[in-house]
């Protein structure tokens, strides 16, 4: 049996990977973009010259031949789902057994004049990462447009190369439709102390070009102009599934999938990026377009078509980041306003780069989820006590377990707690310190 | 790709990413190494030795101070490591060339054509009769050379990382064990006619001091003190190596203690990229380690049978045998390749593929150690960082995206990996509860 999978991106990569461990299916990965599949998330440190863009490769060399998965760089023009074939834009025809679409996302633009503009771009393919290359010599100025983790990336890239930048976000504050107000207030305070020029409240109205049809101004809302060389475009992405229109796949944003991630075809699954679930789980979205939901993707749907039908079922919600130099990650449900019924419990460092909070609810005080700032907690232990339903004093008496931050690091669960008590009238204490031993035995504590 | 990063070897640092005040610095610390190379090869100095070496080495700690000061200071602490991969000196431009040679031949000098370091020996004639009591020599100046840039570029270190308590206390630790132990107790013994003695060195890196003939120059002087380091020697490789390795692995020494490390965490660390990630590098170090390990020790032994057989029944043979790898191992290994060749092998290719000590460490620590790097749940994105970053070539990213823990004998606990995650996936940590099966733990 043969298996094509379109896109090497890490839900196309992990599918074929998964595949050869359960199978000895022929597998061909099909990429325009590039033959090494690299990890997308690292575009912004090739940028600013932390590792080369080798150091991004998920493997080897020798690993996709030891595994036999055949890697084709081509871009696929179209399906013939009743042919079981590929139009590949190097003139071949490729036939599949089985087909996994897994061909992520693109940018988005919302007919800005002058989005197609010389020096207007998205952040998401390694090609994106050559145009910023190709505009940024003599660069005296770049805007961003969007406040998003892939609009602070940018800014940190043109930052991290002396080139000013500005920084439109649409929202009163940064990407605060997903964080709390406080954490969202602590992003925008350090993206100041940065030096970077963040304009918030303020959206793109038109983007002005030269004679070469280069971009050297954005006008904004307010009707302000900014000259600038550069334009980053980044809006959030939306599915990259043109190819698809005439393949006879239903699709609507993305390519829908039912819960073992199966297209209207048979034998054509989608993941990552581009898949649209047709029945989200409970408090998901159809569309996930983050790494881990899309590596997960890459392995179930590998089991299925090796004989094992497994239905996809994401694990508790979890996501990281790193805005400049306060890293983020959150487990479970944190809301950008917290709903009726939930109460959050909130700590922040005096020196405002810090935080954790914990979200419960009210009535049962069962615990909902966690957001840090600037601080590292254990995946695994928050997820065993989410998934556990364990109540907030519990998780406070025990949140040492949690701590994930290195060795000789202040640990700030102490804090917390005395906070809590000084709220609530309890007298907790948090019972040990960071300790590895505490953390296996109640990790394998059934 | 057409990048800006693809020709730079002529620049020292891509132009744009050079503050005037970091030329300015480099040309400070230029003047600084400019009179010592100029002593060194006219054997004469402008003012005395004294003020000579004071002012050079004065400029080039101002230079290393200067330099980081404009690369840091102006922005909030953090990782940066910007523009990393597009200096010259540390990505094997010319300017890393440039270095590597002039390392190189300073160690060839060191070890075999000492006449040639007259000019600079001179130079260092006050301090060493401050100092010891006694002229200087090629290991004299060597070792102040050496404890200078541990000292300076581990300042510079701990700037860097002054957001990171692991790593300052890290490198407080390596810089005062080679200052203390590794240079100002050594000829304080010297000056006070003692052994000159290093005390966190043991075989088998300091191969010697299990050698009978170290063990009876020790003993002959008949003090206490003689006997006192012999067992010191012989306690700290039987018994203080495994039990710290046990409980804290390797690193206790590697990365803490071990002026080897010292230098390669201070000095060195602008090279830790360069170090080869792949699988056949791996490969290559298994069989070389082991091969030095092998090789040290059965010299130590036949030494042993020679001297209780008094040469009955070797001869020269083993004294021959000890030759040739205090030449082809203690000097051209460790010295010449190891350090000479930072810029171009890494900061670590003596630790990874060559020392012996790191080989029995590395051995404790894969199999009876409760040391290991966690990894966290599934927030691993793959970027690459780790790897990048790891100065012993260990393909980090691998394990982390598997959520497996790393338990790799050649870890040497630097703790950078975990510092330069972006999503605080890595931990450094000890724990007894699951040691035997730390290898074989799969989660997620």
């Amino acid at each position: 049996m043969r298996i094509v999978i379109i896109g090497n991106g890490i839900a196309g990569t992990n599918a074929a990977r998964h595949i050869r461990k359960n199978s000895e299916h022929e597998i061909i990965m099909v990429s325009e973009e590039t033959l090494r599949p690299f990890s997308r998330t690292a575009l912004m440190y090739v940028y600013m010259g932390h590792v080369k863009q080798e150091n991004t490769e998920m493997y080897e060399d020798w690993f996709w031949e030891k595994n036999r998965i055949n890697r084709v760089q081509s871009k696929v023009l179209s399906v013939d789902t009743a042919g079981k074939s590929l139009q590949l834009s190097n003139g071949n025809t490729l036939t599949y057994d089985a087909l996994v679409i897994a061909t992520g996302s693109k940018s988005n633009k919302f007919g800005w004049p002058g989005q197609d503009a010389k020096g207007v771009q998205g952040l998401y393919h390694l090609q994106d990462l050559e145009g910023m290359e190709r505009y940024s010599p003599g660069l005296q100025h770049a805007v961003i447009v969007g406040g998003g983790l892939i609009g602070i990336e940018m800014a940190e890239m043109f930052h991290s190369r002396h080139i000013p930048v500005t920084f439109l976000v649409r929202e009163k504050s940064f990407w605060d439709l997903v964080l709390p107000a406080e954490e969202s207030a602590m992003i925008n305070r350090h993206i100041h102390e940065h030096g970077i020029d963040l304009r918030l409240e303020t959206e793109l109205k038109e983007i002005q070009t030269d004679a070469d049809g280069r971009a050297n101004a954005v006008i904004t809302n307010k009707d302000e102009k900014i000259a600038c060389g550069f334009v980053g475009l980044t809006v959030g992405v939306s599915p990259n599934i043109d190819f698809l229109k005439d393949s006879g796949i239903e699709i609507q944003r993305g390519v829908l999938v039912d819960e073992h991630l199966r297209t209207s075809v048979p034998d054509v699954y989608a993941i990552g990026d581009c898949a649209q679930l047709r029945q989200p789980q409970p408090g998901r979205r159809p569309i996930e377009a983050i790494w881990y939901t899309g590596r997960m993707m890459g392995q179930t749907v590998a089991r299925t078509i090796c004989g094992q039908t497994t239905e996809y079922i994401p694990r508790l919600w979890f996501n990281s980041a790193k805005f400049l130099d306060i890293e983020y990650q959150v487990y479970g449900d944190i809301p950008g306003r917290t709903p009726e019924g939930i109460t959050s419990l909130y700590w922040e460092h005096p020196n405002g780069k810090k935080a954790i909070r914990i979200n419960y609810e009210t009535e049962s005080k069962t615990v909902t989820g966690f957001n840090l700032m600037g601080i590292r907690y254990r995946h695994e232990v928050c997820e065993k006590w989410l998934l556990g339903k364990t109540k907030l004093e519990e998780v406070l008496q025990n949140l040492s377990l949690a701590n994930f931050d290195p060795e000789f690091f202040d640990a700030y669960e102490s804090a917390l707690v005395q906070q809590y008590n000084q709220l609530n009238n309890t007298n907790l204490t948090v019972k040990s310190k960071r300790n590895l031993n505490l953390v296996t035995r109640f990790l394998q504590r059934s | 790709m057409n990048t800006a990063t693809t020709d730079t070897s002529l620049a020292l640092v891509q132009t744009p990413l050079m503050r005037t005040s970091q030329k300015l610095s480099i040309a400070v610390g230029g003047i600084g190494l400019l009179i010592i190379l100029f002593t060194w090869v006219t054997r004469h100095s402008f003012a005395s030795p004294g003020i000579t070496l004071s002012v050079a080495l004065l400029l080039m700690a101002v230079s290393v101070g200067g330099y980081a000061y404009s690369e840091y200071a102006h922005l909030p602490e953090g990782i940066k490591n910007n523009g990393v991969m597009f200096r010259s000196l540390s990505n094997r431009g010319i300017v890393a060339y440039l270095t590597g040679i002039l390392l190189t031949g300073f160690y060839v000098c060191l070890y075999w054509y000492s006449e040639y370091l007259t000019g600079l020996i001179q130079l260092f004639d006050p301090l060493s009769q401050f100092m010891r009591h006694k002229a200087a020599d090629q290991w004299f100046v060597y070792g102040s050379f050496y404890t200078f840039g541990v000292l300076v570029l581990g300042a510079k270190f701990i700037y860097k990382y002054r957001h990171n308590r692991y790593q300052i206390i890290r490198t407080i630790s390596v810089m005062f064990f080679q200052l203390m132990f590794a240079f100002l107790i050594p000829a304080w013994m010297l000056m006070m006619n003692q052994p000159e003695f290093y005390f966190t060195y043991f075989w088998p890196l300091k191969y010697d001091y299990l050698f009978p003939s170290t063990i009876s120059w020790l003993t002959s002087s008949g003090t206490h003190l003689g006997i006192f380091l012999v067992f010191w020697g012989a306690m700290m490789t039987l018994i203080a190596t495994p039990t710290l390795t046990y409980f804290f692995g390797k690193r206790w020494y590697c990365s803490w203690v071990c002026g080897c490390g010292a230098l390669a965490e201070t000095t060195g660390d602008s090279f830790r990229t360069l170090s080869d990630k792949s699988l056949r590098a791996w490969k290559i170090e298994r069989y070389l380690i082991y091969s030095v390990l092998v090789f040290i020790t059965i010299t130590t032994i036949l030494l042993w049978v020679n001297s209780y057989m008094q040469g009955g029944l070797l001869g020269t043979f083993s004294l021959s045998v000890s030759k040739t790898y205090s030449f082809l191992i203690g000097s051209m290994f460790s010295g010449v390749i190891g350090t000479g060749f930072y810029p171009i092998l890494g900061n670590r290719s003596w630790c990874r593929f060559g020392c012996p000590q790191a080989a029995i460490l590395g051995i404790i620590q894969k199999y009876f150690s409760r040391f290991r790097i966690t990894t966290n749940g599934g927030q691993c994105i793959g970027c690459g960082n780790c790897s990048t970053y790891c100065e012993m070539g260990i393909d980090v990213k691998a394990y982390a995206q598997r959520g497996q823990d790393i338990v790799r004998a050649s870890c040497v606990g630097c703790g950078i990996c975990s510092a330069v995650c972006p999503r605080g996936v890595l931990r450094l940590e000890n724990g007894s509860a699951d040691i035997f099966d730390r290898t074989t733990i799969t989660k997620l």
